[in-house]
C-alpha cells in the first residue's frame, strides 16, 4: 500500500484525554503519526501535498480502544468475521479491537494468535489485538502458555464470559502472571448462581423469569480482591453491573491493590426494565440490573472509579435470538453504537465528554500496553472526528456487523462519527 | 590418622543440614576427600564398619541415591540390606511406626531412610535406637545430596566462600535445593534461586537468599548454576502452563548459560529431564559437573556413615 498522502483537520474541537486537555485547534497528520495537535497550525503554513480537512468545529479525539468484544472468527464467520467486525468498528469511532478468546478453536495457542494477527492484518480496517484464554480450553483447570502467548502478540488473559470456578487455579495463574506483567480479566460471576434469565427481583418475578441476584458477581469478586491482596498480581473485573461491586472495588483499590473494572456501554444505558415484553436484545451477561445500579455505574464513571468502558460486543444470529427469554443466547452487539451511548451521557450532563473518551479510549489502551488513546505527537495516527450533536435514529438494516442484534434498534442518538482513521489513513467516513 | 579421620559428629542422626555448623560440615568434606582417594583405586574395601547392619528403609523409589549408599556401607565394610516398602509392608497397612519398631527389633546399627513425607525421617529417628540417615524427606532435606554438591564445588572452585550459586528451578517441591541453601549459606555462598513465582516457597527470600524471576538475571556472573529436576509426579495442580513454555523460560540451554561467568559450572542432582529443565548440549557439555556429582555422592555418604558410626555403642 502507497504511503496516505499528510492530512490536516483543522479547525476542530481538540479533546485529548491523555493529557486532559480541551482545546481549539488543528491536527496535523503524516508518515501514519501525529504529527501536531496544536492551535495555529494551519495558520502556520499547510504542508506541501497535504489534504485539508475543515472540520467546521467537531471534535477530533483518539480512536476509541475497544477492551472487550467478541467476533466469530475463527469458527463462527456465520456470525461475524474480523472484517465485519473491523468495518462496523471503524462506523463506530473504535480504532482498536480486542477480540475475546472463546471461538473456536480456542484461542489457547500462540499459533491462533498468530494466526488471528495475520486475519485482522489481511482483511481488517482497524487494528485488533487477541486477548488469549487463561486457562487450557477454557475449562478452568490448568493455565494456558502464558509468556509464549504475550509473546506472539495476545495483551491479556481472560476465560472470556466464563468465570473461574476454582480459587486455586486463579491464585496461581495470577501468581505465574505477575512474572510477564500480564494482565488477567476475569468475567465474576459465580456458575452456580447464573443460571436465571435476567437480574433477579420484582420485574424478573413478574414476568415468571428465573433471576440472577448480585451475590453472584459480588462473591467471586471479593474472593478474587482477596486473592490480588496475597498475590499482587495485575487484576482486572471485566464487567461490573451493580452497586455493591463498585463499593468492593473501591476498596480495594483504596488499599492500593492492582486492580482495575469495565463496565459495558449496555448497563450504562439500559436497566432490567429495558426487558420489557421479553425482549431478547436486552438479554446480555452479566444481566441489566435495577436503574440505581446503572445510577451507581454512572456517578462512577464520572468518579473515575471505573477504569474502562467496553463495548461487550457480542454478535448472534437470528436462530439463537429469537426464542422465548430463558432459552434465547445473551449478548448485543455494540461496536457500531459505543461513542454515541458514551455521548448520551454527556448530553444528559452526568460525565464531561473527556472522562467518557478516557474510558473509552486512554486507560485501555495504558492497561494493555498499547500505543493508543493519545493525540501527543509521535503516537499513531489512530484519530476520529465527530460530530457531537448531530441527532440520528438507528437504523438496523444500516449496520455494518453481520448480526442485527443491537439494544438500540431504534433508538434516537445524538452525536455521529464522521471520519476514523487509523494509521493515517481514512477507514470509515460519513457520508 | 590425620585430623580428618579424628572428626566425629556430635549428633546419633543425621536428618539435615539445618543444625550442622560450619566446622562440622567442613569436616565431613575433609573426610570425604579421603574417600574419594578410597574410590579410586582398585582396593576399595576398608573394615570400619565391620559387623554393622546397615538398612537402607526406602519408602519411595531411588535408583541412585539407593545404590550410591549400599555401595558407601559395603565398601566400609558393613552388611547391607534393601528394603523397599513399596513393595511390602505397607501395602498390608503397616504404619511407619510399627515398620520401625519391627526393623528396630532386629538391631540394625545404621537406617537410611527415604520417604515421601516431609518429617517422616525424623518421626521415625525418635522411634528407633541407632543412627539414621535421611535419604530425602518429602520437600525438607536431603542432606547427603547437599553435602556432595558442595564437595564436588570445592574440589572444582577450591572454596565455596563468597561464590555465586544460582539454583534454578522447582525450588518449591525440591529437598535438595532447602538443603543446598543451608548448606551453602552456612558455608559463605552467595546463593540465588531463579524460578517462577509458582515455583518458589512462601517466604524463601528469609532463607537469606536472592529471589529471581528469570534466568537472564538469575544467572549473570554466576560461578554455580545448579539445576533442579521439575517435580512433575508432584505438580498436585497447574504451577507451570507447559513443558514447552517452562524451557522456553526455565530450562538451561547454551544461550542462558552464557549469562553466566565464562568458567560457571554446572550441576544437576540428577535424574534429569533433558528438553525440560535442562538442554542435552549443557547437561553433556564441557562445564557440566553432573557425572562427577555422582562419584562424589559415594565418598560423601561414606564419610557420613562413618562419622556417625564412630559414635555408636561399642565403637
Amino acid at each position: 500500500m502507497t504511503e496516505p498522502h499528510p492530512l490536516l483537520l483543522a479547525n476542530a474541537r481538540i479533546v485529548d484525554p491523555s493529557r486532559g486537555a480541551d482545546f481549539h485547534g488543528d491536527v496535523l497528520l503524516a508518515q501514519g503519526v501525529i504529527k501536531d495537535a496544536a492551535f495555529g497550525i494551519a495558520a502556520a503554513g499547510v504542508p506541501d501535498g497535504a489534504e485539508v480537512v475543515d472540520c467546521r468545529g467537531a471534535v477530533i479525539a483518539p480512536g476509541l480502544v475497544d477492551m472487550r468484544a467478541f467476533v466469530g472468527e475463527p469458527g463462527a464467520e456465520h456470525r461475524e468475521t474480523l472484517a465485519s467486525a473491523s468495518h462496523a468498528a471503524a462506523a463506530g469511532g473504535v480504532t482498536t479491537i480486542v477480540c475475546q478468546p472463546d471461538t473456536d478453536p480456542i484461542v489457547d495457542d500462540p499459533a491462533i494468535v498468530d494466526f488471528i494477527l495475520r486475519r485482522a492484518r489481511d482483511t481488517a480496517v482497524v487494528r485488533v489485538h487477541p486477548m488469549a484464554a487463561l486457562t487450557k480450553g477454557l475449562h478452568g483447570e490448568e493455565m494456558t502458555e502464558i509468556g509464549l502467548l504475550q509473546a506472539s502478540g495476545a495483551v491479556a488473559f481472560t476465560d472470556g464470559a466464563r468465570s473461574l470456578a476454582s480459587a486455586q487455579v486463579l491464585r496461581r495463574a495470577l501468581t505465574y502472571a505477575r512474572d510477564f506483567d500480564a494482565l488477567i480479566v476475569h468475567h465474576t460471576e459465580d456458575a452456580t448462581m447464573s443460571g436465571g434469565a435476567m437480574n433477579e427481583g420484582l420485574f424478573a418475578s413478574r414476568l415468571g423469569l428465573s433471576g440472577i441476584p448480585k451475590a453472584a458477581e459480588t462473591i467471586v469478586l471479593e474472593r478474587d480482591l482477596r486473592l490480588v491482596d496475597g498475590v499482587r498480581g495485575r487484576y482486572h473485573a471485566a464487567s461490573l453491573t451493580c452497586r455493591e461491586s463498585l463499593e468492593v472495588l473501591a476498596r480495594a483499590k483504596e488499599a492500593g491493590l492492582p486492580v482495575t473494572c469495565s463496565v459495558s456501554i449496555n448497563h450504562l444505558s439500559f436497566n432490567e426494565l429495558d426487558v420489557g415484553e421479553y425482549r431478547t436484545f436486552f438479554k446480555v451477561s452479566p444481566p441489566l440490573r435495577a436503574e440505581e445500579d446503572r445510577a451507581a455505574l454512572i456517578q462512577a464513571l464520572a468518579s473515575g472509579l471505573i477504569d474502562v468502558v467496553v463495548s461487550d460486543h457480542n454478535p448472534q444470529d437470528v436462530e439463537v435470538k429469537r426464542l422465548p427469554f430463558a432459552e434465547a443466547e445473551a449478548g448485543a452487539i455494540g461496536l457500531e453504537t459505543l461513542l454515541s451511548a458514551g455521548l448520551r451521557l454527556v448530553h444528559s450532563g452526568d460525565v464531561d465528554l473527556v472522562n467518557v473518551l478516557h474510558a473509552l479510549s486512554t486507560r485501555p489502551a495504558e492497561l494493555l500496553g498499547l500505543r493508543a488513546g493519545t493525540l501527543r505527537p509521535g503516537a499513531p495516527a489512530d484519530i476520529i472526528v465527530f460530530d457531537a450533536e448531530m441527532p440520528w435514529v438507528l437504523d438496523p438494516a444500516l449496520l455494518k456487523s453481520r448480526s442485527r442484534n443491537t439494544p438500540f434498534d431504534g433508538a434516537r442518538l445524538q452525536g455521529r462519527v464522521l471520519r476514523t482513521i487509523v494509521a493515517g489513513r481514512t477507514v470509515y467516513e460519513y457520508v | 590418622m590425620n585430623e580428618a579421620s579424628a572428626f566425629t559428629l556430635e549428633r546419633r542422626d543425621l536428618i539435615g543440614i539445618e543444625g550442622l555448623s560450619a566446622p562440622e560440615i567442613v569436616g565431613l568434606l575433609d573426610l570425604a576427600e579421603e574417600f574419594v582417594v578410597l574410590n579410586r583405586q582398585i582396593e576399595k574395601k576398608r573394615t570400619t564398619l565391620r559387623g554393622r547392619t546397615q538398612i537402607n528403609l526406602f519408602f519411595e523409589a531411588s535408583t541412585r541415591t539407593q545404590s550410591s549408599f549400599e555401595i558407601a556401607g559395603k565398601r566400609l565394610g558393613a552388611d547391607v540390606m534393601n528394603m523397599s516398602v513399596s513393595t511390602s509392608s505397607l501395602k498390608k497397612g503397616e504404619t511407619l511406626i510399627d515398620t520401625a519398631m519391627t526393623l528396630n527389633a532386629m538391631h540394625p546399627d545404621i537406617l537410611v531412610v527415604r520417604h515421601h513425607a516431609s518429617g517422616a525421617v525424623a518421626l521415625l529417628a525418635r522411634k528407633v535406637d541407632c543412627c539414621v540417615v535421611n535419604a530425602g524427606d518429602g520437600a525438607h532435606e536431603h542432606p547427603t545430596q547437599a553435602l556432595l554438591d558442595a564437595l564436588t564445588i570445592r574440589r572444582n572452585k577450591g572454596r565455596i566462600t563468597g561464590l555465586v550459586v544460582a539454583v534454578c528451578g522447582d525450588v518449591l517441591h525440591s529437598r535438595v535445593a532447602r538443603s543446598n541453601i543451608l548448606l551453602l549459606h552456612t558455608l559463605g555462598a552467595q546463593v540465588r534461586v531463579v524460578a517462577p513465582s509458582t515455583l518458589l516457597p512462601t517466604g524463601i527470600e528469609r532463607f537469606g537468599v536472592e529471589v529471581h524471576r528469570t534466568m537472564e538475571s538469575g544467572l549473570k556472573d554466576a560461578d554455580i548454576v545448579m539445576m533442579l529436576r521439575l517435580q512433575r509426579e508432584r505438580m498436585a495442580g497447574s504451577f507451570i502452563p507447559s513443558v514447552k513454555e517452562y524451557f522456553h523460560y526455565y530450562g538451561l540451554d547454551e544461550a542462558k548459560l552464557k549469562r553466566a561467568k565464562p568458567d560457571a559450572l554446572v550441576m544437576h542432582p540428577g535424574p534429569m529431564n533433558r528438553g525440560v529443565e535442562i538442554d542435552s548440549a549443557v547437561a553433556d557439555g564441557a562445564q557440566s559437573l553432573i557425572r562427577e556429582q555422582v562419584e562424589m555422592g559415594v565418598a560423601v555418604r561414606m564419610a557420613v556413615l562413618d562419622a556417625l558410626a564412630r559414635k555408636l555403642p561399642n565403637a
